[in-house]
């Protein structure tokens, strides 16, 4: 823990001179004054930042449990296509996982008059279930890995014990394994996290507002290039540092 | 022994109900044969130490008892029941398998507290989760069995800050909280250091006393003596030698048995 008094080193004080130099100079000879104008865009970006960060989080670790499951201990028919998802998933960029889905799915669909005139049209027809879907892909590829080293990582006496009591596989599963393997990727999440907040502008690509998409929207309104730039940045390690704050306090909560 | 204790070799009529009934278990790893047809008989508050050099197969015959090994062949009954297997030893119904689990509870060598969870939450865990039985009462049973193996005041306690000894007594509360029939404890106090076995032998030893029916893997050959009513020793897979603990500690029969007593006292 980071103390008042360990702040006020010589070396630390000067450091934090410096810095503060520095955003007052950026606060007083920089351009702000289209703040005002773009703050209702930025807020509506930020939003959608935020959610599509943390709904293809959680479905993605949701898709990544069985993924995960699957290879460390499922029969062939379902370890092969498990790994072979992860494997290609973790092996194309997701900014062309994105355009597929976009352009490849997204122009497939208007050619099915009966998926035309579904109930699901009007979601089919909009960007985002484009973006979720492939971020929330994503993110299981890569979790899904983490997840299977997590789950044959759990000591094997740990599980053997509830055995030994006549538990049954599934109250086993539930309470003694998936706990204990993300306990013990716990760490390893909370960064793949932030990896996905920082994945998130990709989806400015296939039209949706996130904040980056805004940042990029006061560039070609007003031709100011840097400030917007610096606020974006500005705004992402916010988020990151309330994700690492999060999983930190996870993590005290579960010792090994 | 003067009173009539428990070891009284004298034949007298025995009304008590079998609880462990193994009967020419055989059990090989690939091409290794670890046991070489075992039998084996415990009644109802019986504690029979089975003792035997590393690699003679005394895990084994205790795990293969629970099916948490799958014999090779033999039959196991339980309080009367006999575990139904396939043709490959495998339990048959995994539903009779889990039931007869839930009536012996085992006390591993490396104490397997579950670790994401504190000591308290251990203890309440299989009764909670397995045999149902509502949470407040589990509690306030997980509270009085921490107290009697002198852990009251660290139910709340991580099983990673606990010590061996500490850790073991709490997998002995675990293990008396599902009120089991039959004891397993598979060599409770070998990873142990060694100023921490009394406080884990302690229990044991009161247990005994109360009746409890156990089966106890061991090397501790003095706790043995003092706390069987019968003494297995195993021999490569095989039983070598068995009997009331004074007469196999005391006047050893097989050649083997008595070099294994002189090598490990």
């Amino acid at each position: 823990m980071t103390t008042l008094k360990s702040l006020m080193i010589p070396h630390r004080i000067v450091m934090m001179a410096l810095f503060a130099a520095l955003v007052l100079w950026c606060a007083v000879t920089l351009r702000w004054d289209w703040i005002p104008k773009y703050t209702p865009l930025a807020m509506q970006g930020l939003w959608n930042t935020i959610w599509i960060m943390a709904v293809t989080t959680v479905l993605g670790f949701l898709l990544a449990v069985p993924l995960g499951l699957a290879q460390a201990i499922g029969p062939w028919y379902l370890s092969i296509p498990a790994r072979s998802f992860c494997t290609v998933i973790r092996g194309t960029p997701l900014l062309l996982q994105i355009w597929l889905l976009y352009y490849g799915l997204g122009s497939l669909f208007p050619q099915f008059p009966w998926i035309r005139s579904s109930e699901l049209w009007p979601y089919l027809r909009q960007a985002w279930p484009y973006a979720v879907l492939a971020l929330t892909l994503s993110y299981a590829g890569y979790e899904g890995e983490v997840m299977r080293g997590a789950f044959s990582g759990v000591a094997k006496g740990q599980l053997e014990t509830a055995k030994s009591f006549g538990m049954r596989r599934f109250t086993m599963f539930r309470r003694i394994w998936l706990p204990q393997a993300i306990r013990n990727v716990l760490p390893t999440l909370g960064g793949e996290t932030i990896l996905q907040l920082k994945a998130t502008p990709l989806v400015a690509t296939i039209t949706v507002i996130d904040i980056y998409a805004v940042s990029s929207r006061v560039r070609s309104d007003t031709f100011i290039v840097y400030e917007p730039l610096l606020l974006l940045a500005v705004i992402y390690m916010v988020i990151a540092g309330l994700i690492t704050l999060a999983f930190k306090r996870f993590e005290v909560k579960l010792p090994r | 022994m003067p009173t009539a204790a428990s070891a009284d070799p004298l034949p007298e009529p025995d009304t008590r109900a079998e609880a462990i009934h193994v009967e020419d278990l055989h059990k090989s790893f690939g091409s290794l044969e670890v046991l070489k047809g075992v039998s084996l008989k415990a009644k109802k508050g019986d504690v029979v130490a089975i003792i035997g050099g590393s690699g003679s197969g005394k895990s084994t015959m205790l795990r293969c008892i629970n099916f948490l090994e799958t014999p090779s062949s033999g039959r196991i009954v339980i309080d009367g029941e006999e575990v139904k297997v396939n043709a490959d030893g495998s339990p048959a119904d995994r539903r009779q398998i889990e039931r007869i689990r839930t009536r012996l509870a085992m006390v591993f060598q490396q104490f397997n507290l579950w670790t994401h969870r504190t000591l308290l939450e251990n203890i309440i865990e299989v009764p909670v989760y397995v045999l149902k039985v509502p949470r407040a009462e589990a509690i306030a049973q997980a509270k009085v069995l921490l107290d009697r193996v002198g852990l009251g005041d660290k139910i709340e306690t991580f099983p990673a800050f606990l010590s061996g000894g500490q850790q073991q007594r709490g997998a002995i509360a675990r293990a008396l909280a599902v009120d089991p029939n039959v004891m397993l404890f598979d060599e409770p106090t070998s990873a142990l250091d060694p100023e921490l076995v009394g406080e884990v032998l302690t229990v044991i030893r009161d247990l005994a006393a109360e009746g409890r029916t156990m089966l106890l893997v061991t090397h501790e050959m003095k706790f043995a003596r003092e706390v069987a009513n019968h003494v297995v020793y195993l021999f490569e897979g095989r039983i070598e030698e068995q009997g009331p603990p004074a007469e196999v500690f005391g006047n050893p029969q097989s050649q083997r048995l008595k070099q294994f007593l002189s090598s490990v006292s």
